[in-house]
């Protein structure tokens, strides 16, 4: 680890939405390109990356689309930058083939997703959870994804550098799942000084052309990476690959290569359990939520509380990969777990797949356009706890 | 204590940046909470605007308004959409040139200011959001004042810092008058049919 450029970090308290911290904690994290094409409740996070990199360094396009937009930013990491898009519902399902390309290509990159209202063009200025699933299972074949969810705009920057750092470390993409709601939502944020942010640095070999395999992995399963123009004769491509990169396309190398990427994150499942929990240590349900729609749960966790029901939290700031261990932990000592999500049921899936029967799951559902009531969430636990 | 403000009138008369100034005092000059959520038409300009706003001593869980404390309305359309969900006996500030009131502001707080007026005078129609932020500090004493002329001088450019905190100044003291010569224009926590007229003025 090193810790971030201080050109690029603007330490101090701001009062900022959570699509310019998002900003600023993928430029702390060392982002110096972002492709992107305009979308509502996203843009704002590249009209301040475009405008900050004439002092930070770094470049913005806006390419033709997300198609482009989501590539883009791929053929730069290639080159030596760190990279991100930025999108919301209707130009993530555009992105969806590069995120398996990205995948396939262990290239390390972020797509934050600032979710909206859907299916198809919804809700365009207001906040869902519904992509939920997409960023799990959303482009074709298997592959293994990293998904964290942020709160509060000062989480939009704490977890953007650890998106950053999770891509470069695993050499994935992440996806930043942020909603409507936290990205145009204003509170203060603290942006530490640069010496206080950890960033992972791009994993380079120190191997010379022609002792260097690009895909060759290392104890972690992760390769070693070299950049374009270096001299290593760099082979980049979605079909199944060797160590060389060289496409080898027969079964025994396709199930050493994607269990692989599997493994590579399966190995670290543990590390990436980040989650906040309160009030637990005398709770007989809980509630699992992530996202905006955690705030709102914790207000209804603190009325059912007044009305004597022993409730706890457990907030989940990376949803991929889930914690399934924990869940199922959990389930074996709480009467209910409760799970509200601006959707019609995405995460509670994986929720009653790890309680596997032991306890009550209740479902909260909501479509989007607005966050749920603290009342909702009361009358769920009274229904999970009768 | 938690104080919910929502602020509304067209696009372009800085509704946005005034509750950003009052979020800002509230969070880092007064080291407590502030949740700002904005709703905006699709026009750039002169459609309806308007920004909520949540300040409190402790951290703010649900993001958006339940029921308004405060409201300031600088158009006749924010003041017709808004003013039914503001709570009986909150407190309504309006432009008092741009907004005519009718019933709906029976059983509210009300409070106007020439504020457009007051900023022509100050030879900037544009800082009349200003204005009605230092209205709304001497009325409500929701944000401390210090740490709302702070707030005001950090969120604007440089060469309208002394332009601003001049309107800053103007409206607060209008305020302050106000409250000597009116220090409640309610009785029983509401407005009447003559207070709204001689407030419609």
């Amino acid at each position: 680890m090193t810790h971030a450029n201080p050109n690029s970090v603007l330490t101090g308290t701001h009062f900022m939405n959570g699509d310019a911290a998002c900003c600023e904690g993928l430029l702390a994290a060392g982002a110096r390109f972002a492709a992107g094409y305009p979308i509502t409740p996203s843009t704002e996070v590249v009209e301040r990356f475009a405008a900050r990199t004439p002092k930070t360094g770094g470049l913005f396009i806006q390419m033709e689309d997300e198609l482009a937009a989501s590539i883009a930013i791929q053929g730069m990491v290639w080159a030596g930058e760190k990279s991100f898009t930025v999108t919301s519902g209707p130009g993530f399902s555009l992105m969806m083939e590069h995120i398996g390309y990205a995948a396939m290509t262990e290239t390390p990159c972020v797509f934050v997703d600032v979710q909206r209202g859907g299916p198809s063009t919804g809700l365009p200025t207001l906040p869902a959870q519904g992509d939920m699933m997409q960023a799990r299972f959303g482009s074709h074949g298997d592959y293994l994804t990293i998904a964290l969810v942020p709160d509060s705009p000062q989480e939009c920057f704490d977890l953007a550098v650890e998106s950053m750092n999770l891509a470069e470390r695993f050499r994935i993409p992440v996806m930043f799942m942020m909603d409507e709601c936290v990205g145009h939502m204003t509170e203060k944020v603290v942006i530490p000084p640069a010496e206080q942010i950890p960033v992972y640095p791009r994993r380079r070999t120190t191997k010379k052309p022609g002792e260097y395999l690009p895909f060759a992995p290392g104890e972690d399963l992760v390769p070693e990476m070299a950049h374009a123009g270096e001299g290593h004769g760099l082979f980049v491509t979605g079909l199944t690959h060797d160590d060389r990169g060289y496409p080898l396309m027969n079964p025994a190398q396709q199930h050493k290569l994607v269990n692989r990427l599997f493994d590579k994150i399966l190995r670290a499942a543990d590390d990436l359990v980040m989650v906040e929990e309160e009030g637990m240590e005398d709770a007989e349900a809980v509630v699992i939520c992530y996202g905006i729609t955690s705030r709102v749960a914790r207000r209804g966790i603190q009325l059912a509380r007044e009305k004597g029901h022993k409730v706890g939290l457990m907030r989940l700031k990376c949803v991929w990969p889930f914690p399934e261990k924990l869940v199922h932990g959990l389930a074996g000592r709480m009467k209910a777990i409760v799970v509200p999500e601006l959707n019609l049921g995405q995460v509670v899936l994986e929720v009653e797949r790890c309680a596997a029967g032991q306890c009550r799951v209740i479902r909260l559902p909501h479509a989007g356009g607005t966050v749920h009531k603290p009342a909702d969430i009361v009358a769920a636990i009274e229904r999970g706890m009768a | 204590m938690l104080t919910e403000i929502r602020i509304a009138g067209f696009g372009g008369q800085g509704v946005i940046l005034s509750a950003h100034v009052l979020g800002r005092a509230a969070a880092i000059g007064q080291g407590g909470y502030a949740t700002m959520t904005q709703n905006y038409g699709p026009e750039a300009r002169g459609g309806a605007a308007s920004a909520a706003l949540v300040v409190s001593d402790e951290p703010i869980l649900y993001p958006y308004l339940t029921e308004p404390d405060i409201l300031v309305v600088m158009s006749q359309e924010a003041y017709s959409r808004f003013t039914p969900e503001l709570k009986e006996g909150g407190v309504l500030i309006v432009e008092r040139d741009l907004v005519h009131m009718d019933s709906k502001a029976l059983g509210r707080r009300v409070y106007s200011i020439p504020a457009t007026r007051i900023a022509e005078e100050l030879g900037k129609k544009m800082v009349l959001n200003v204005v009605m932020v230092g209205f709304l500090c001497a009325i409500t004493k929701a944000v401390d004042r210090e740490a709302c002329r702070e707030a005001v001088s950090d969120s604007v450019p440089s060469r309208f810092k002394e332009l601003n905190l001049n309107a800053f100044d103007r409206g607060y003291d209008y305020g302050i008058e106000l409250l000597k010569t009116n220090p409640e224009p309610t009785r029983q926590g509401s407005v009447s049919h003559v207070e709204l007229e001689s407030a419609n003025w």
